[in-house]
């Protein structure tokens, strides 16, 4: 079954100018943790807003739990989670306040769902009567979530949950959601991290409002057709340089320790051949090794490939 | 080495509470320092008093050979600051931002021409230059709002999270921006939530509930940590802080 469908959605701003989401399909399976990746102004908060019926999608159709965002509006409020990018809650309000506040208005109490937030409340608890303005950013993100929880939704929306959040704290949260995954909630989450990517057990690749690529996140690291090598060598900068300028290198991007590099012609010589020229550039410790994509590298690749057929 | 950042003992408190806790260290220049840490460890507060809008309340720096509690006009004349909230501003457009930080900085009308001239090529706008900043790509943005930073060519440019949410081919372009600046001989001072871009830096300091815990070569804390990743580095580290933002 599909909690969450989307055909042909589009959106326009500024009289006809931004082609915010353009003609975007996919669909999130009952209790499937679904991914949506790409940078800032790629649509994707557009695309929650009009699953969450926030906003009026410019043509498509779409639906969450089988009814229309658009004519069946109150009946999706009622029955989703959704959790915006932006710190949304009272600020004036304490933790509890908010909390009890979010219950009533679905109608239901924090002991009656108290089981699917206990783990993430727990954390809480502590600060229980301080105002959600005053909480760290660490703790205002689990209230958000503790609060789009409490009434026990189908689906769980998340916007960008862990951007400007260091690399222990967004372990945490995707191991939070993977136990509400468990509890069998789907959840559409967005991030701008593409290491992220793996965490989901399928994901879209979106940029400038289209989708490139769909699948699970192994198939489309399968999909990267070229061999992928990785060189290092003690000078990195004027290695990337050199790289960019050698009549065979295809692509070359810097990827942290490491340059990733694909060939032109991809057969087993040329990796003969880029060492030789590194060392007629005087290239020092040179390493070359055959690698495995990362999704970022796939993200790159569709970017580049798109660019081809404008 | 020039020295262009040196700290003894930095101390910020507020209140009770430690934000920075006797934070020690040199940057040189031409270097690209990279300046982590974990959420809520210290790093804005610290950020803050090097650029000169916050008093120590303890310890020493000298920031481009000025004194961080005497000179801090002298400070931010010779800084650049670029942030992934504040950068410029959205309603006014290309050229009037350029020419606005330029003057702000104390270009001439000539320096200006030029200037302008040569950043608008290098970054190929020539057909953006009457288009209103809100209305560019994020990317184009951030890279421009990089370029005017370091418009009035001063010692250090601090860079706080310059390519959140950016797409990875532009976030690649700007480190090349970052490197050529880093050529000319400017310190490039930078925060990111990206652990890639932690190795794109010469030297790394880690901070962790107010206090540097380590300070090195990528390379050499990578060893230091047995870890093959800066990712491992920073969560071996960062796991163990008390306090979070």
């Amino acid at each position: 079954m599909k909690d969450v469908v989307l055909n042909n959605i589009a959106k326009i701003y500024n009289k006809g100018t931004v082609q915010a989401v353009n003609d975007v399909s996919f669909h999130v399976n009952k209790g499937e943790l679904f991914g949506l990746i790409g940078p800032d102004g790629a649509g994707k908060t557009s695309i929650f807003r009009i699953l969450t019926t926030l906003l009026l999608p410019d043509g498509g159709t779409a639906s969450v739990n089988g009814f229309d965002v658009v004519k069946d509006y109150k009946t999706i409020r009622k029955n989703v989670g959704y959790m915006p990018g932006r710190f949304s809650l009272y600020p004036d309000l304490s933790v509890q306040e908010n909390l009890n506040f979010f219950a009533s208005i679905f109608n239901t109490s924090v002991r009656e769902n108290y089981d699917l937030i206990k783990d993430i409340y727990i954390q809480l608890e502590s600060f229980k009567d301080r105002r959600a303005g005053k909480l760290s950013g660490g703790m205002k993100q689990k209230l958000a979530l503790c609060c789009a929880l409490i009434h026990r939704p189908t689906v769980l929306f998340l916007d960008e949950p862990t951007t400007g959040v260091d690399v222990v704290s967004r372990k945490e949260f995707w191991e939070m959601l993977k136990r509400l995954k468990q509890q069998g909630i789907t959840i559409l989450v967005s991030t701008p991290y593409m290491d992220e990517a793996t965490l989901c057990e399928r994901i879209a690749l979106i940029q400038n409002g289209s989708i490139m690529s769909i699948d699970t996140p192994q198939n489309i690291i399968e999909q990267f057709s070229e061999n992928l090598f990785a060189v290092k060598s003690d000078n990195m900068g004027s290695l990337l340089q050199d790289l960019k300028n050698i009549e065979i290198v295809k692509s070359c991007n810097a990827f942290g320790a490491y340059h990733h590099v694909t060939f032109k012609d991809d057969n087993q010589e040329m990796k003969e051949a880029l060492i030789r020229v590194l060392e007629e550039k005087q290239h020092t410790n040179i390493e070359l090794n055959p690698i495995t994509a990362t999704i970022e590298d796939c993200f790159i690749k569709l970017m580049e490939d798109k660019e081809w057929t404008l | 080495m020039d020295t262009v950042i040196h700290t003894t003992k930095l101390t910020k408190r507020f209140g009770s509470f430690i934000a920075a806790n006797e934070i020690t260290f040199d940057v040189y220049r031409g270097e690209i320092f990279g300046f982590l840490g974990a959420n809520g460890a210290g790093k804005t507060t610290a950020m803050r008093m090097l650029c000169g809008l916050s008093k120590p309340s303890s310890g020493t720096a000298a920031i481009a050979g000025f004194d961080i509690y005497k000179q801090t006009e002298e400070i931010k004349k010779n800084i650049g600051y670029m942030s992934q909230k504040f950068s410029l501003y959205e309603d006014l457009t290309v050229l009037e931002n350029i020419r606005f930080f330029g003057g702000i900085y104390g270009l001439s009308d000539k320096q200006l021409k030029e200037k302008s001239e040569q950043l608008i090529a290098t970054l190929g706008m020539k057909n953006e230059t009457k288009k209103m900043v809100g209305a560019l790509p994020l990317g184009w943005k951030q890279k421009l709002s990089f370029s005017v930073a370091i418009l009035h060519e001063p010692k250090i440019v601090f860079l706080d999270e310059p390519t959140g949410g950016v797409d990875p081919v532009t976030r690649r372009q700007f480190w090349d921006l970052i490197y050529e600046a880093a050529d000319n001989g400017i310190t490039v001072f930078v925060t990111t939530h990206y652990m890639d871009e932690a190795e794109y830096c010469n030297r790394i300091s880690m901070m962790v509930d107010g206090e540097i815990k380590a300070l090195n070569t990528p390379a050499k804390l990578k060893q230091q940590y047995s870890a093959t990743s800066m990712d491992e580095v920073f969560y071996e580290l960062a796991r163990g802080a008390k306090r979070s933002e």
